[in-house]
C-alpha cells in the first residue's frame, strides 16, 4: 500500500485539518524538511483517513518561517509542531503551549540543528523545567518531588517532576529528551544501504520495528518489489521481536504490583526468547538481517519451531497465572485510566490505544510485508485500565507464536534480496507496528542520492503524551504501575 | 499467593553456573569479526567503507593498510559480507572487556598485559562483592536491556555477589552506557561525585567507550574519554549478559583479561 502525496495551500491547511479531524480522520504525524539544502522548510503531515485506505501525505510549502499551528483542532500534533519550533525553527502561529520540547530547557542553538547550514553543537546552561505555578489556599501543602534523570534500578534517563499533596498527584511533567542524540541528523550524507544499521540503532528493543520501518521507506524510494520470501522472513522477525518485548513487559508488570515470580518467570521466557533470536540470527536483537531490498543472508530456521513450541508450553500457564492473581489484579484493575476518546485524540498507538478500546492495527489497517497472507486477529480491550493493556499484551503473545507457526509452515521458498537503489532526488514513507505501536520513517534522498533527511516517528513518542494524562490525579503508589503498564521506551522517543 | 510459591518451585532452578561450569546462554551470538590482514587485498578499501563507525580505517603509507578499532566495531557483520578475500570473519567473539583502551586497537604483537599490582588492591577493597550503580548517558536502551536481563533467573548474577544499588553512595562501580549526551554529561558527573573513593568506572557498550555509529553530532559526546577515568571498557552493541558478567568479574579480578592488542587470547568461548 502506499502513501498519497497532496499539496495544500497554507491558507487552506486549518481548514483542511478540521474537515479531516471531523470525518474521524487521525493527524498522524508531522515533520519539516528543507528541499534542496535551502533554509525555507517545507512541512509534510500525514493523515490517516481509515482502515484499507492508503496514507495521505500533506505537503505545504509556507513562503516564510511562520505556519499556522493546527494543535488546537488535533491536540496530537502539539509535540511534533514543538520539536519542529525546537529542531528546524519554524515558527507556529497560535500553539497553545510553544515551551521546548525535543531541547531541554536551557539548550540552545546559534542555527536549528536540522538545518542543512547548522553545524555548531549546542550549548547548555542547564534550567528548570517549565512548571505550572501553585496559587490558592493551603497551596504550601503541596509539594514538589523532582524525580531523576538518573532513577533507581537499571533504566533509561528522564526526570518527573510531581505536585502532591499526600499521596495525591496533582500534576505530572515528564521532562524527557534527556537522551537526545540528534539521530536523525546522523543519518543526513549516509549511503541508504549504511542507514539501516544506524535505524537499528535508534532504540535497541525495537532494532526489527525500525530497520523494517526504514528500509520500506527507502524501498518506496527506489519502487523496489522485495521478494516473497524475504517479506514473511520479515514477519518472522518483526514477530520474534514482539514476543520477547511483550514477554519483559510482562516481567516488569510484575516487578511493579511486586509479584516476585512473575517477576522471574516472565524475564525467564524472555531470556529464553533472546536466546532463540540469537540461535536463529546470530542477534539477540534479531539485528544485522534486514537490508533495503530484503535481507542479508538466511536466518537459521533449523529448531525454531521446536524451540517456540517449548516456550509456549511454559507462557501459557504463565499467563494463565497472572489474570488468576487477585492480589496481581488489585493493582491493575482501574488503574491508569485512558478513555478511547483520550487514546484517540492523543495519538496513542499500539497496545495502549487497543486496550482502550480502539481497533487499529496498521499489520491490517496498512498491510505490509506478509502480513496480508498471513492469519492475523487484532488483539482489543475496552477497558482502558492497566489490566486491559496486560490483557492485549498477552493476547499478543499467542497471537505472534500462531502467526509465527503458520509462518514456519507455509514459507515460500526463492531468493531473499533484490538490489534497490533510490535515485537521486526521490522519497519514501515507511511504517510497521512495533510491539509498542506505529513507527514510520520518512525519507528524503538528496541531489547526490545519499540521505537528505530522515524523519523518525516512535511509538513512544505518542503513548509517552498520552501517558500524561493518566497520571493527573492518581495517586503516588500507582503511579510505577501505571508507567510500567504503558510499556514505554525513551530511546526511541528522544532519539 | 501461596499458588505462585507452588509454580515457582515447580519451575526448580534455572540459573547457570557460568563461568564455572554451564551454559553461557550466548549460543549462536555473532562477535566481534576477526581480523587477518595476511589475506588482505592491496587495492581493496570494501570493508573500511562500509564500516559506519569507522572502526575499520584505511592508513596512508606504512607496513599495515588498515587499522581497526574494535572500541568503535558494533559487530553489524558488514565488513565479514563485503570482503573478498575472507580477511574478516565472523566470529563469537564478544568477551571484549579491556582496562586499556589500547588493547581495543588490533596491532601485529600483542603486548604482554599487566595487572598484578591492581589485583591485590582490588580484592583488599572489595572482597569479592561489587555494588553499582548504573547511568544511562544516552544509550538506545539496548545496552539496558542486557543489563537488566544480568537479574533474570538465567544468569542471577547476585549469585556471584555483584548487585545493583540505586544510591551512588553505595556504589563502587559507575557502569555507564551510552555516547553521553549534553544533558546527561551533567548529571552522570554528579553520580560520580557522589560516590566514595574508591570508586571505578566501566564504559559499557561500543556508544560509551568511543561514541560508536551514534556518538558525535549536534547533541552528543564519543564515550567516556575525556569525560571520567575509565577502569574497564567493553565493547559491544550492546555487549551480551554474559560479557557484562566477564567484564564484571575481570575487574574483581576473578577472570583474566582475555583480549591484548585486538586479539582474542584462548578464543574460546568460556570465560
Amino acid at each position: 500500500m502506499m502513501a498519497h502525496l497532496e499539496d495544500i495551500a497554507l491558507a487552506d491547511l486549518r481548514g483542511r485539518c478540521e474537515g479531516a479531524v471531523q470525518s474521524g480522520a487521525r493527524m498522524q504525524m508531522a515533520y519539516a524538511w528543507f528541499p534542496n539544502r535551502g533554509t525555507l522548510p517545507e512541512i509534510r503531515y500525514l493523515v490517516h483517513v481509515g482502515a484499507g485506505q492508503p496514507i495521505q501525505i500533506w505537503r505545504c510549502r509556507p513562503e516564510a518561517q511562520t505556519v499556522p499551528s493546527l494543535s488546537h483542532i488535533a491536540p496530537l500534533l502539539s509535540w511534533y509542531e514543538r520539536e519542529m519550533i525546537d529542531l528546524c525553527g519554524v515558527r507556529f502561529e497560535g500553539h497553545p503551549q510553544p515551551e521546548p520540547l525535543a531541547l531541554l530547557p536551557g539548550a540552545t542553538a546559534p542555527t536549528p540543528p536540522l538545518r542543512p547550514d547548522a553545524t555548531a553543537a549546542l550549548s547548555y546552561t542547564p534550567e528548570r523545567s517549565m512548571l505550572p505555578e501553585i496559587t490558592g489556599p493551603m497551596n504550601e501543602d503541596v509539594q514538589l518531588l523532582p524525580f531523576g534523570p538518573v532513577r533507581a534500578d537499571v533504566l533509561e534517563s528522564a526526570q518527573f517532576d510531581f505536585y502532591y499533596v499526600g499521596e495525591g498527584i496533582l500534576h505530572y511533567h515528564p521532562q524527557l529528551f534527556f537522551k537526545h542524540r540528534g539521530m536523525e541528523k546522523r543519518f543526513e550524507g549516509l549511503n541508504p544501504e549504511l542507514g539501516v544499521v544506524l535505524a537499528e540503532r535508534v532504540s535497541g528493543i525495537g532494532s526489527v520495528a525500525h530497520a523494517l520501518a526504514y528500509c520500506r521507506a527507502v524501498e518506496s524510494a527506489a519502487n523496489c518489489e522485495v521478494p516473497r520470501r524475504a517479506q514473511w522472513l520479515r514477519v518472522l522477525l518483526a514477530e520474534l521481536e514482539r514476543l520477547y518485548n511483550h514477554l519483559h513487559y510482562l516481567g516488569h508488570l510484575c516487578h511493579t504490583t511486586t509479584l516476585k515470580v512473575g517477576e522471574a518467570q516472565g524475564k525467564y521466557l524472555e531470556e529464553l526468547a533472546k536466546q532463540i533470536n540469537a540461535r536463529m540470527s546470530g542477534s539477540r536483537f534479531l539485528r544485522a538481517l534486514l537490508t533495503p531490498g530484503g535481507l542479508r543472508r538466511e536466518p537459521q530456521l533449523q529448531g525454531l519451531g521446536d524451540a517456540l513450541s517449548a516456550l509456549q508450553a511454559q507462557f501459557l500457564p504463565y499467563a494463565a497465572m497472572l489474570e488468576a492473581s487477585t492480589t496481581h489484579l488489585d493493582r491493575l484493575i482501574t488503574t491508569g485510566l485512558l478513555s478511547a476518546k483520550l487514546a484517540f485524540d492523543q495519538g496513542a498507538t499500539g497496545p495502549i490505544e487497543r486496550a482502550s478500546g480502539l481497533d487499529r492495527d496498521p499489520r491490517r489497517d496498512q498491510t505490509y510485508a506478509a502480513y496480508p497472507e498471513l492469519p492475523l486477529k487484532v488483539a482489543v480491550r475496552h477497558a482502558g485500565d492497566a489490566h486491559a493493556r496486560q490483557q492485549v499484551r498477552i493476547e499478543e503473545i499467542g497471537q505472534s507464536i500462531d502467526l509465527i507457526r503458520a509462518l514456519l509452515h507455509d514459507l515460500p521458498s526463492g531468493a531473499i534480496r533484490v538490489s534497490c537503489e533510490a535515485p537521486a532526488g526521490s522519497e519514501g514513507l515507511g511504517w510497521t507496528e512495533s510491539p509498542r505501536g506505529s513507527l514510520y520513517y520518512a525519507v528524503h534522498l538528496d541531489r547526490d542520492g545519499h540521505l537528505g533527511r530522515v524523519k523518525i516517528k516512535s511509538p513512544s513518542f505518542s503513548n509517552w503524551r498520552a501517558f500524561a494524562f493518566t497520571v493527573h490525579d492518581s495517586n503516588m503508589m500507582d503511579y510505577a504501575i501505571n508507567e510500567a503498564s504503558f510499556g514505554l521506551s525513551i530511546a526511541g522517543c528522544d532519539r | 499467593m501461596p499458588l505462585w510459591t507452588f509454580y515457582g518451585l515447580k519451575q526448580g532452578k534455572v540459573s547457570t553456573a557460568w563461568p564455572k561450569s554451564g551454559d553461557d546462554g550466548q549460543a549462536g551470538v555473532l562477535g566481534m569479526p576477526r581480523f587477518e590482514p595476511a589475506k588482505c587485498q592491496s587495492d581493496c578499501r570494501a570493508c573500511a567503507d562500509t564500516c559506519l563507525p569507522k572502526a575499520i580505517t584505511m592508513i596512508d603509507g606504512g607496513g599495515a593498510r588498515l587499522a581497526v578499532d574494535y572500541g568503535r566495531c558494533v559487530a553489524c557483520q558488514l565488513c565479514v559480507e563485503v570482503c573478498p578475500t575472507g580477511a574478516f570473519t565472523a566470529s563469537s567473539d564478544w568477551a571484549f572487556g579491556v582496562r586499556r583502551r589500547e588493547d581495543l586497537h588490533w596491532a601485529q604483537s600483542a603486548a604482554t598485559p599487566e595487572g598484578e599490582a591492581l589485583k591485590s588492591a582490588i580484592q583488599r577493597l572489595f572482597g569479592r562483592s561489587l555494588h553499582i550503580r548504573h547511568v544511562d548517558s544516552g544509550s538506545c536502551n539496548g545496552c539496558e536491556s542486557e543489563l537488566q536481563a544480568l537479574n533474570n533467573p538465567f544468569y542471577n548474577l547476585h549469585r556471584l555477589g555483584i548487585f545493583f544499588t540505586p544510591s551512588p553512595r553505595f556504589a563502587d562501580l559507575l557502569l555507564v552506557t551510552g555516547p553521553v549526551t549534553y544533558a546527561m554529561r551533567g548529571p552522570l558527573l554528579e553520580a560520580f561525585e557522589a560516590m566514595p573513593d574508591p570508586k571505578f568506572v566501566m564504559a559499557v557498550g561500543t556508544c560509551a567507550v568511543s561514541g560508536g555509529t551514534n556518538g558525535g553530532g549536534y547533541a552528543c559526546g564519543n564515550g567516556l574519554d575525556g569525560v571520567l577515568p575509565v577502569d574497564i571498557y567493553l565493547p559491544g552493541c550492546p555487549p551480551n549478559p554474559a560479557a557484562i558478567i566477564h567484564a564484571l568479574l575481570m575487574l574483581l579480578e576473578r577472570a583474566a583479561e582475555r583480549v591484548h592488542a585486538g586479539h582474542v587470547i584462548n578464543g574460546a568461548r568460556d570465560a
